[in-house]
């Protein structure tokens, strides 16, 4: 066992118990979650992720005790091949266990509000089967992550990376045969391809970063690294930290990598708020934050990450601003919110990185959640909608068509069994945030869930967000003004996209009669937001910027060094806050006062004319993509499928050249004089002559014992006579 | 003293009787006779050859040949009894059912 030289290793055994916990929940779901109710199979997800939680607790507990040294436990031998040696050890530092608490604290929260979720979205997409299902990714998720957060090396590091993409892919196509709405389509599992595919090219680039590593380094633990950091030339570090960029863009979803994530709010709500805004995207500033010594050699691959950053957010959130789906403005925000996390860690602000990511955890999660809860309302006051104004036609088209949908899947409790077919939602979008409004008196709780993250993302004191997002500004009007005002703008448009959402979604009148009959979520699912919101309003005490509470600051100073605790600007923050205000006020001025009605066009369309076309349809990213890429990929995939390998190979080589010479071949060669009279013959003729000559040896057998001993005397004289004459 | 050429000679003429009466009678017992008359003319060969370099080693190891062709005397004649119950006749040209 490799201990740390501390005496006191407190809980460190349990390290491992972060990846078999969910483990175990996820084998008894798979094995036996056939015979467990919907609510047993929630209750041993949950305790495994919660089981998971309280590991890291007791973690945090060592670490702290053992003032911030990192501990390592040693799990199994991996892989020992000549120099190379790497084993399966768990690092438990102050670094390693903040992003074990967000992961495994946030997803526990997750999986609870997923227990009252998932039991109304199997039944309104008609597959109670897949209740468990869902279960057993989540619990494999928070394995795979645990593995990612917890590696002391980058291949470690890189399995739970490659795991979390796998989960990501799952879950995003976990309706694979219907979209968003429930019809038919191949739509979802698109998504989840593109997802796999986009990660795919980041990960490439993080493995050439991994092999450039071990070029230069000879190891991928991470204090091996970083001890040679200064030894090795400082292009290869800058080709190295360049490499690994690729990946953080891609699981990260930074410019130009972004495209998969706005899609991947196809799979469950759930998801999304779990995989797709609170943890796996963060494990890209992870990695840039574990490997600060490798960057913090390299200025120039510093400031392209920094800029990367940057871009992103404000790209990102001009694109939120034009968005109808309630998800789709979640995801840009998500996508903007990273680049701010991206462009800190790139100025070498890996505090203020590392903050953001957590406050973000909390909030963009509640929203996601809070997000999900308004759809599934929306969703129920359609079906009541559908219900109450039933024509005697439609309701027989409904019982055929429940009846052709096949009676296995028949709930055993719910009560929302009687509406449980598909053809509501084939016209109505419950995510479309021009179907809502109004929905403040209708879904009270979820509104003020809402505000809360609302208030946090968009940055206004005393929220969690403020604080993060205010330590990025101050620590990017110290670096580099372009960074500065980037992120400053995009603070600006988060303001104001999420004022929109509020006024459209929240505010005004009912737009669509689903709306106007939506019906507030079950407690399991608004208790879990509820935490996260007290999270989201209290986690900027994790670090604010005054003396003496710069607690995550002095926390992670353990693992990446001496940090520079930054005061309050009041120039940063006031701009910031005066902003976010102006973006609000303007949002309201559209969209709060005179709120929109059915049908009626979007009022920053007639504003901004063509611009907001622009951001309606994401800068045409997807077709320039399309255009540049995907089309000509497939016209070569075509012109190889088609052309090399069809009419070349099969057509052309196959048929012609290798067929027709061995018919050819067989022609000649196997007609009646070379085959029966030639080789026939031959081997006819090996037979005969063999049957022969052991005929004529047979005879010296002939049985009489004196013959035999003549043979005996011969030989004894043959052989003394050699032996005497030699 | 007899030199021990004669000896030899005794030896070989025995040898030479023996290994005849092997290779020429067909009786069994008779073919038996022969061989122990080779055996006896290893036996005079060995023991005269031990006097004449003054050993008893050669006289030890007839004592063992002897000893071994006893035995060899008793499996045999073993033999030939059931050969004679089977075939009543100990005539070893007939006994060629191994003939290829």
């Amino acid at each position: 066992m490799h201990l740390s030289e501390t005496a006191n290793t407190g809980f460190l055994f349990l390290a491992p118990w972060l990846v078999f916990f969910p483990v175990i929940g996820l084998l008894i779901n798979g094995i036996f979650g056939g015979r467990l109710s919907e609510r047993m199979v929630g209750a041993v997800a949950s305790l495994a992720s919660g089981a998971a939680f309280v590991v890291s607790l007791l973690l945090f507990v060592t670490v702290s005790g053992s003032h911030g040294e990192a501990m390592r436990w040693h799990l199994a031998e991996w892989i020992h091949i000549g120099e190379l040696s790497l084993d399966w050890t768990f690092r438990v530092d102050s670094l390693s266990t903040t992003m074990m608490l967000v992961v495994s604290g946030v997803g526990t929260l997750i999986h609870i509000y997923a227990i009252g979720y998932m039991h109304e979205d199997v039944r309104f997409k008609s597959d109670p089967g897949r209740f468990r299902r869902f279960f057993v990714f989540l619990n494999l998720f928070i394995a795979a992550m645990m593995i990612l957060v917890s590696g002391d090396s980058y291949l470690m590091l890189f399995v739970g990376w490659e795991g979390v993409g796998l989960c990501s892919f799952l879950l995003i196509g976990f309706w694979y045969e219907m979209d968003t709405l429930a019809r038919p389509s191949w739509a979802n599992s698109d998504a989840a391809k593109k997802a796999f595919i986009a990660n795919r090219v980041g990960d490439f680039g993080f493995l050439i970063a991994g092999f450039l590593m071990f070029f230069a380094f000879g190891s991928f633990q991470f204090d091996a690294v970083f001890a040679k950091a200064h030894e090795v030339p400082h292009e290869m570090i800058i080709a190295i930290t360049l490499f690994m960029l690729i990946g953080v863009a891609g699981k990260s979803a930074q410019i130009p990598l972004y495209v998969w994530l706005p899609d991947a709010m196809a799979g469950p709500t759930p998801v999304s708020a779990l995989i797709h805004a609170a943890t796996m995207v963060t494990a890209g500033v992870y990695l840039i934050t574990r490997s600060a010594p490798l960057y913090s050699v390299v200025h120039e691959a510093q400031n392209i990450v920094a800029l990367v950053g940057a871009i992103t957010a404000l790209f990102a959130a001009t694109i939120a601003v034009g968005q109808y789906d309630i998800k789709k403005v979640l995801a840009y925000s998500t996508i903007s919110q990273l680049g701010f996390m991206v462009a800190a860690v790139g100025m070498g602000a890996y505090v203020a990185g590392m903050f953001h990511l957590v406050t973000h955890a909390f909030f963009k999660a509640l929203l996601f959640l809070s997000a999900g809860s308004v759809i599934l309302g929306v969703e129920r006051g359609h079906h009541h909608a559908a219900h109450a104004h039933a024509s005697p036609l439609s309701q027989r088209e409904r019982a055929r068509a429940r009846e052709s949908k096949g009676k296995k899947k028949e709930e055993r409790h719910d009560a929302h069994d009687d509406h449980a077919s598909a053809e509501h939602h084939e016209a109505f979008d419950p995510g479309d945030m021009r179907n809502m409004g109004g929905l403040r008196k209708t879904m009270p709780v979820t509104f003020w869930l809402y505000m809360i993250g609302t208030i946090a993302l968009a940055g206004l004191p005393p929220f969690a967000g403020f604080w993060s997002k205010d330590e990025i500004l101050l620590d990017a009007s110290h670096h580099s003004q372009t960074i500065y005002w980037l992120l400053t703008v995009a603070a600006f448009f988060t303001a104001f996209y999420m004022g929109r959402q509020i006024w459209m979604v929240f505010f005004g009148e009912a737009r669509h009669e689903a709306a106007a009959h939506a019906e507030e979520s079950p407690k399991v699912m608004t208790v879990p937001l509820m935490i996260l919101a007290a999270l989201s309003i209290l986690g900027g005490a994790l670090n604010l910027p005054f003396e003496g509470f710069h607690n995550l600051g002095h926390w992670l100073e353990y693992t990446i060094g001496e940090v520079e605790a930054l005061g309050l600007d009041m120039q940063v923050a006031g701009v910031s806050t005066v902003l976010a205000l102006i973006a609000i006020l303007i949002s309201w001025l559209l969209y709060g006062r005179n709120p929109m009605k059915q049908g009626q066009v979007d009022p920053l369309k007639k504003g901004l004319g063509p611009i907001f076309t622009g951001m309606e349809n994401k800068w045409y990213v997807d077709e320039l993509y399309h255009a540049i890429i995907v089309t000509p990929f497939n016209k070569i995939s075509y012109f190889l499928a088609d052309v090399i390998d069809w009419r070349f190979w099969h057509d052309w080589f196959h048929e012609k050249v290798i067929a027709g010479t061995y018919n050819w071949i067989s022609f000649i060669g196997l007609n009646e004089y070379a085959d029966q009279k030639g080789i026939d013959a031959i081997a006819n003729g090996l037979g005969v002559w063999t049957q022969n000559f052991s005929a004529t040896l047979r005879k010296v057998q002939n049985g009489f014992v004196r013959s035999y001993a003549l043979s005996v005397l011969l030989g004894v004289v043959l052989i003394l006579g050699y032996l005497v004459l030699k | 003293m007899i030199p021990v050429d004669y000896y030899i000679i005794l030896s070989a003429i025995l040898f030479v009787i023996g290994v005849l009466g092997v290779l020429i009678r067909r009786n069994a017992l008779i073919i038996f006779m022969s061989i122990e008359l080779m055996l006896n003319a290893a036996n005079l060969a060995i023991v005269a050859f031990g006097s004449v370099i003054k050993s008893f080693d050669g006289q030890i190891f007839v004592f063992f040949v002897i000893a071994v062709a006893a035995a060899e005397v008793a499996v045999g004649l073993a033999l030939i009894v059931e050969i004679f119950k089977s075939k009543r006749s100990i005539d070893v040209d007939q006994m060629s059912s191994l003939k290829g």
